[in-house]
């Protein structure tokens, strides 16, 4: 088998075990909650036989051995359940949330990314000179503040005081994609402030550091500019640390920007999340949790096996 | 009054002379802006309800678990879905008074064990069928049988049998009850085809508006019913929920103009967003109460003199102050206030005495070690600092009080009803009877500071079945006496409920029942 298909089925198997070891750890997690499911539906309107009765109703009296196996053989064969609080069909609501989720994140990359390596690379062209200084600057200031400030901030100014664009990022299907994309102007601008930073500046270290190379003194020898030495020679070279940081971003961007949906009511994942959580509807938990762990395990193999495919030496390994 | 200005008054009610020239016109003349105002509203009730539009109401409290079910109905936003599709046998209007909807009338027998409800007829469910008594029986069945989950099954307990008679639905009661009617006013009972034995959560009723899309924790769509028995009262073609959970989102949504109104607004912005542009604050005092709770049986608080060292101790004017910034009233360690029918007015109002409190606690006998306070930002809005403050309060009399701070989640089932002595909020109840029933008989399911006092049971129990108003007020007072000078809650304040309002939206009453004009926005308010 060739060397890099190994590799490839390796980390996939190892990324199933590792998501079968996050649903329990999800699972065990859920029943250490003080609280269940039945308490929190009916909350403070709950009577000792209500109590029951709901308990009774959804299998909570099943010992929780057992419904961890059944929920994940049901798992297996696709049918992530219903929810216990709402009766709702999970796959179908989840799905909803996942593609939502999704669409922002896959807006707020398409935005961030090129404009963090190219910052980057500015930043690298202009080395400790004010472009440096500036971009710098302005992108650790945007990482420093708590992005709830940043949304705020920006719903005040942009939406109640200049009316541009809409402060309650709601999107659904009747929308057109200019509608949704209008909807969702502000909190891919907040997420690109926040997570602009963190690749700019790993693009320019991890650049600087190759440009300290023998053989990028030799290509300034040979008279090429400064553009071509840092297109041509010294990105190629630094690409296997932006990778994995664009993905690390690309996952935050999937998995945890609960506090953004939040401050513009956008109807993503982390907030389905976090209401489920509050009311222990562990099978919507595991789902969820699920999906998350999937995003990363997926995102972080996918940062490995470009940086092994980048790197001649660990694409040929003796 | 001019009649000039009252007849420029009806004009720009119906649009024919713009807002700002009435007002400017109104100045010229000598009349007050606020006074000029007042008068526009009043012009604009009188000219009736413009019809048409959209309306979109940001509502806070609404969870993506939340179901259409009214049994599992919890909070804001499910309420007011409720609302919108579904009619309930009757309903307290905002003056209190009790109004027939699909019971057309009510009868009791002289000694109020049975109640008939007259069913009305010629009513359509939004799936087509016609309303039957059978389908209210099933509803009242549902919520009140063995198995049931709803949230009504407390208020559903006193039920010995319930049948359809013709057109009449009556109840039999094991034990008289007088505010019968008021129970059946309870948000959950809103009347399903098969009493929604079924399919529960499908939002078929009979309300004014019917479901058009439910996506739980983000919105839901209604469109006008134009078979609503009612006739014409929805004045909106369609109307919209937006959950907007986050306080600062909300108000930005009002204020940028995505939304028409919204509640649960922070009393510490309340001044500040009344004082924006096209934008209003409504709030009206409600029965909801912000307390902090000791169980009588539990020690230290078992001990009356300890529990009366606290409650001379907490400071009400300034919680009212600094807490709800004036947006409520103080309490008097009752669940009742003015608000009720039967209240009795003269009960004196307790107020903050150091020297008292020190004087109760060395009676007390208290051995001086912290006496701890449970507490958790969920319990009420501005929990946190109430306690503070009322540990300030306790420390200038000497009383050792400890703040334990516990996490919001779970606070309800862990905490509540658990810990001695903890923070909690109660909504309120219709009338008197239901709230002490609730939470203050000592064999109430919620009798969270485990009350029990024979002679306060007896006089509620006697109160239930006297139907002569002078007798039961009597009877109320005493009661009330009884759980001010004995009882384990500590009563410092009743909330208003706080909404802001577009200046878009004309019509708006407060409604003392509950926040957004008690759901009926869609039915009660207009477009300018």
């Amino acid at each position: 088998m060739h060397p890099i298909l190994k590799l490839v089925v390796q980390r996939v198997a190892l990324s199933l075990l590792l998501l079968l070891a996050a649903s329990v750890m999800i699972f065990v997690g859920t029943q250490i909650l003080p609280g269940d499911v039945a308490q929190s539906i009916l909350g403070q309107a709950a009577t000792p036989e209500s109590l029951a009765n709901l308990r009774a109703e959804l299998g909570l009296n099943d010992p929780p051995v057992t419904r961890y196996f059944d929920w994940l053989f049901a798992a297996l064969q696709g049918d992530l359940g219903t929810a216990l609080t709402n009766g709702r069909d999970i796959g179908e609501s989840l799905g909803k949330r996942l593609g939502n989720t999704l669409f922002l994140a896959f807006w707020a990359a398409v935005v961030s990314v090129p404009l963090a390596i190219f910052l980057g690379l500015l930043a690298v062209r202009y080395q400790n000179r004010w472009p440096d200084k500036l971009i710098s600057g302005i992108t650790l200031t945007s990482i420093s503040i708590p992005e709830f400030l940043i949304g705020y901030v920006v719903m005040y100014f942009i939406s109640v005081k200049l009316g541009w664009f809409s402060s309650v990022a709601m999107i659904n299907e009747s929308m057109s994609l200019g509608q949704k994309l209008n909807a969702i102007a502000l909190p891919v601008f907040v997420l690109t402030l926040v997570v602009l930073a963190h690749m700019m500046r790993m693009t320019r270290a991890a650049i600087l550091n190759v440009m300290q190379s023998a053989y990028i003194e030799t290509a300034e020898l040979k008279g090429l500019s400064m553009f071509t030495i840092i297109r041509k020679h010294a990105f190629p070279n630094a690409i296997a640390p932006i990778i994995n940081v664009v993905m690390i971003n690309l996952a935050y961007l999937v998995v945890g920007v609960v506090v953004v949906e939040v401050v513009f009511v956008y109807p993503g994942m982390g907030q389905y999340l976090v209401d489920h959580v509050s009311k222990r509807d562990v099978p919507v938990v595991q789902a969820s949790g699920l999906i998350f762990a999937a995003v990363y395990i997926g995102l972080n193999l996918i940062a490995d096996l470009v940086s092994i495919l980048a790197n001649p030496r660990l694409r040929h390994p003796k | 009054m001019s009649n000039e200005l009252k007849s420029l008054a009806t004009k720009a009610a119906k649009g024919l002379v713009s807002r700002r020239d009435f007002l400017g016109r109104a100045g010229a003349l000598g009349v007050t802006a606020v006074g000029a105002n007042a008068m526009l509203a009043g012009a604009a009730k009188a000219a009736g309800p413009n019809k048409g539009g959209h309306l979109v109401q940001g509502i806070g409290g609404g969870e993506s678990s939340n179901s259409l079910d009214p049994a599992l109905t919890a909070s804001s936003v499910p309420f007011g879905n409720l609302k919108h599709f579904g009619d309930l046998l009757v309903q307290i209007r905002p003056d209190g008074v009790l109004e027939p909807r699909l019971a057309e009338s009510i009868e009791a027998t002289s000694d109020a064990k049975t109640w008939t409800f007259k069913i009305r007829k010629g009513v359509e469910f939004h799936n087509g069928k016609t309303m039957t008594p059978d389908d209210v029986l099933k509803t009242m069945q549902r919520h009140s049988n063995e198995d049931a989950t709803s949230g009504a099954l407390g208020i559903m307990k006193g039920i010995e049998s319930m049948k359809v008679d013709g057109d009449n639905f009556s109840v039999t009661l094991t034990t008289p009850n007088a505010d019968l009617p008021y129970l059946m006013s309870d948000y959950h009972l809103v009347v399903q085809p098969g009493g929604g034995m079924d399919t529960p959560a499908d939002g078929v009723g009979t309300g004014p508006y019917i479901l058009e899309t439910d996506e739980p924790g983000v919105r839901s769509l209604w469109k006008k019913n134009p078979n609503y028995w009612e006739g014409d009262s929805g004045n909106y073609d369609s109307s919209e929920i937006l959950v907007i959970n986050d306080a600062t989102a909300r108000t930005a949504a009002l204020q940028s103009g995505q939304v028409h109104m919204i509640n649960r607004v922070d009393p510490k912005v309340a001044g500040l967003i009344d004082r924006a542009p096209g934008v209003s604050i409504k709030s009206v005092a409600g029965r909801g109460h912000y307390v902090f709770i000791m169980h009588t049986n539990t020690a230290p608080f078992d001990n009356n003199e300890l529990r009366m060292a606290l409650k001379m101790v907490i400071d009400r004017k300034e919680m009212v102050d600094k807490i709800l910034r004036g947006y409520g009233t103080v309490g008097n360690d009752l669940p009742i206030n003015a608000s009720y029918p039967l209240f009795d007015e003269t009960i004196a109002q307790r107020v903050a005495d150091s020297a008292k409190a020190a004087e109760h606690y060395k009676k007390s006998g208290h051995d001086g070690s912290p006496i701890i306070l449970r507490v958790a930002d969920g319990a009420f809005p501005g929990a946190v600092d109430a306690a503070a403050l009322f540990q300030e309060s306790a420390r200038a009399a000497g009383i050792p009080l400890e703040i334990k701070r516990e996490p919001n989640d779970g606070y309800w089932s862990e905490v509540w009803n658990k810990q001695p002595f903890c923070a909690s909020y109660w909504g309120g109840r219709p009338v008197q009877d239901q709230m002490y029933s609730t939470a203050y008989l000592s064999t109430a399911d919620w009798n969270d500071t485990r009350f029990n006092n024979p002679r306060f049971d007896e006089l509620l129990l006697s109160a239930k079945a006297e139907l002569d108003d002078v007798k039961r007020k009597a009877l109320y007072s005493e009661m009330a006496n009884i759980l001010r000078d004995t009882g384990g809650l500590i009563c410092p304040m009743f909330n208003d409920f706080v909404d802001a309002v577009s200046d878009k939206i004309e019509g708006y009453e407060p409604d003392p029942n509950n926040e957004l004009v008690n759901g009926f926005a869609m039915t009660r308010t207009w477009l300018a």
